[in-house]
């Protein structure tokens, strides 16, 4: 435990720095309340460590375990259906996701874009979020059919990345900021462990998959497919 | 002291609020599809266990120490910059606002070095690639990534440029990059676009961005806040894929080198 603390404490110590750095030489003023401060950044430097430890006793473990004993079954159906509620269960709730969502609702009512009441923001907002996730469950679904079949990244991502070229050029201009956003915010911190061990764990137990190859990207379609999602629903809407 | 513990108890309650519907889902499926139990089971769960309170202390840390800071701070360095500019004319000058992308890049890049979900893809890297990733070395070049994005970002918020173009560039760059690289680097690279933006990272940069975006005469908080996030997912492909084709051919020439001096 004590070297987790040692690497947490490493692992902060750039934004220390930025923040001492900024606060004293650029805009020269003491910091405020530091009692709290100092009790924040001890919590910060305990769960870090705790977290990191967590990681690789717990979700790794279990990511794996789940993605192995699945590929072991041998239903590709069931696999799928796995990928499916992960990618939309973890997406739905996600609180950057409410947050992005509900700032462009803002954005399409005063461009008048959508009804100017809180009724049909509630509602937009609701959709995207919806339309977010459903992206992110067929990211995943892609993403592991992809692992099974050995198919080559690239392709789908550049394929994915022109389609949000082209989309942007018909997509109207306020959904576009929305949707490029997104793609970032989707990827939670327990998701992200999670989902790349079921990669990896497919990857290096179907015969002939290299796990560096074909393990990672699950994340990288995560972040893609929602940009096309929401690029696609402000053309509908 | 009491305001604390009821902080704990809440952000507690709130991370275990995210991490059910995932719960659910596993059991779900290692019951009723796999039936059978998890191998170490106890392990398993003490590790979630600590995954949670770690995560539920690390952002109630967040919030006492680092987030009022870094939004006080957005605020005040955008309002400084931006007061500097307004009184000298009414146009904006972008090159008044050279201490924001300095702060941009500087907190992009220490935020992604502490993001916990960038330090599990490189463990999980370093791991599957028996070594031949250096952790470290990928999380440096991913908030490189992000410092450029987020500084280039806030670049666009003060020029009022549309957002589109600079996506598009830095997508037909990542598409030239592809061809370039080695095979095994390109999954990695492409995730660690989203893997910057969780927990640390999003909360300051949308903070800085909303500052600036306020504080810059002519622009609109709502309608050029956005984009930040999209700046701090392409880029670090780019830095991963630019850093390993340096890498790969630094390695060539080296061993060229070497061949020349066994043969001369």
């Amino acid at each position: 435990m004590a070297k987790r603390i040692l690497g947490a404490l490493r692992d902060l110590s750039p934004i220390f720095a930025v923040v001492i750095f900024f606060q004293v030489v650029v805009l020269q003023q003491p910091f405020p309340d530091i009692a709290n401060v100092v009790v924040g950044l001890v919590c910060v430097v305990l769960g870090l460590a705790l977290f990191v430890q967590g990681l690789e006793s717990g979700l790794f473990p279990l990511g794996e375990a789940l993605a192995q004993g699945m590929a072991r079954k041998g239903s590709a159906t069931a696999l799928l259906a796995l990928g499916f509620c992960l990618g939309f269960g973890t997406t739905v709730a996600e609180p950057a996701l409410i947050a992005v969502a509900a700032e462009g609702a803002q954005v399409a009512a005063d461009a008048q874009f959508i009804g100017d009441s809180q009724a049909a923001q509630d509602r937009y907002a609701l959709e995207v979020r919806l339309v977010v996730a459903v992206a992110v469950g067929i990211a995943i679904v892609l993403g592991v059919l992809r692992i099974l079949k050995g198919w080559p990244i690239h392709l789908f991502i550049i394929s994915g990345y022109v389609l949000v070229m082209a989309m942007t050029l018909f997509a109207p201009d306020e959904i576009v900021g929305v949707a490029y956003d997104s793609g970032g915010v989707t990827t939670s911190t327990i998701t992200v462990p999670l989902i790349t061990a079921l990669g990896v764990g497919l990857a290096s137990t179907i015969r002939g998959r290299n796990p560096m190859l074909d393990g990672f990207g699950l994340i990288a379609f995560a972040s893609l497919t929602p940009m096309i999602g929401v690029l696609g629903y402000g053309m509908v809407v | 002291m009491l305001d604390f513990l009821a902080d704990v108890g809440e952000t507690v309650l709130s991370t275990l609020r995210d991490v059910t519907p995932i719960v659910v889902i596993l059991v779900v499926f290692q019951v009723a599809v796999l039936r059978r139990r998890l191998p170490n089971i106890r392990g398993i769960a003490t590790g979630s266990v600590m995954v949670l309170l770690g995560l539920a202390l690390f952002l109630i840390g967040l919030e006492q120490a680092l987030f009022p800071i870094g939004e006080t701070m957005a605020q005040q360095l955008t309002e400084k910059a931006g007061a500097g500019a307004g009184a000298l004319a009414g146009a904006v000058r972008w090159q008044d606002y050279w201490v924001v992308y300095l702060f941009a890049a500087a907190i992009g890049f220490a935020t992604t070095v502490a993001e916990p979900s960038l330090i599990a893809v490189a463990l999980k890297a370093k791991e599957v690639s028996g070594g031949a990733v250096n952790a470290w070395g990928l999380r440096i070049a991913v908030a490189v990534g992000v410092a450029i994005g987020v500084s280039l970002g806030c670049f666009r918020i003060v020029t009022g440029t549309p957002l589109p173009w600079y996506i598009v560039v830095a997508y037909v760059v990542v598409i030239i990059q592809t061809f370039l690289s080695s095979r095994t680097i390109i999954p990695l690279a492409y995730d660690s676009g989203g893997v910057t933006t969780s927990t640390v990272t999003v909360p300051v940069v949308a903070a800085l961005g909303l500052g600036l975006a306020a504080n810059v005469p002519g622009r609109s908080p709502l309608i050029d806040g956005f984009g930040l996030i999209a700046f701090a997912s392409v880029f670090p492909i780019i830095s991963v894929l630019g850093y390993a084709i340096v890498a790969d051919g630094l390695e060539r020439w080296r061993r060229r080198s070497e061949r020349q001096e066994v043969e001369p």
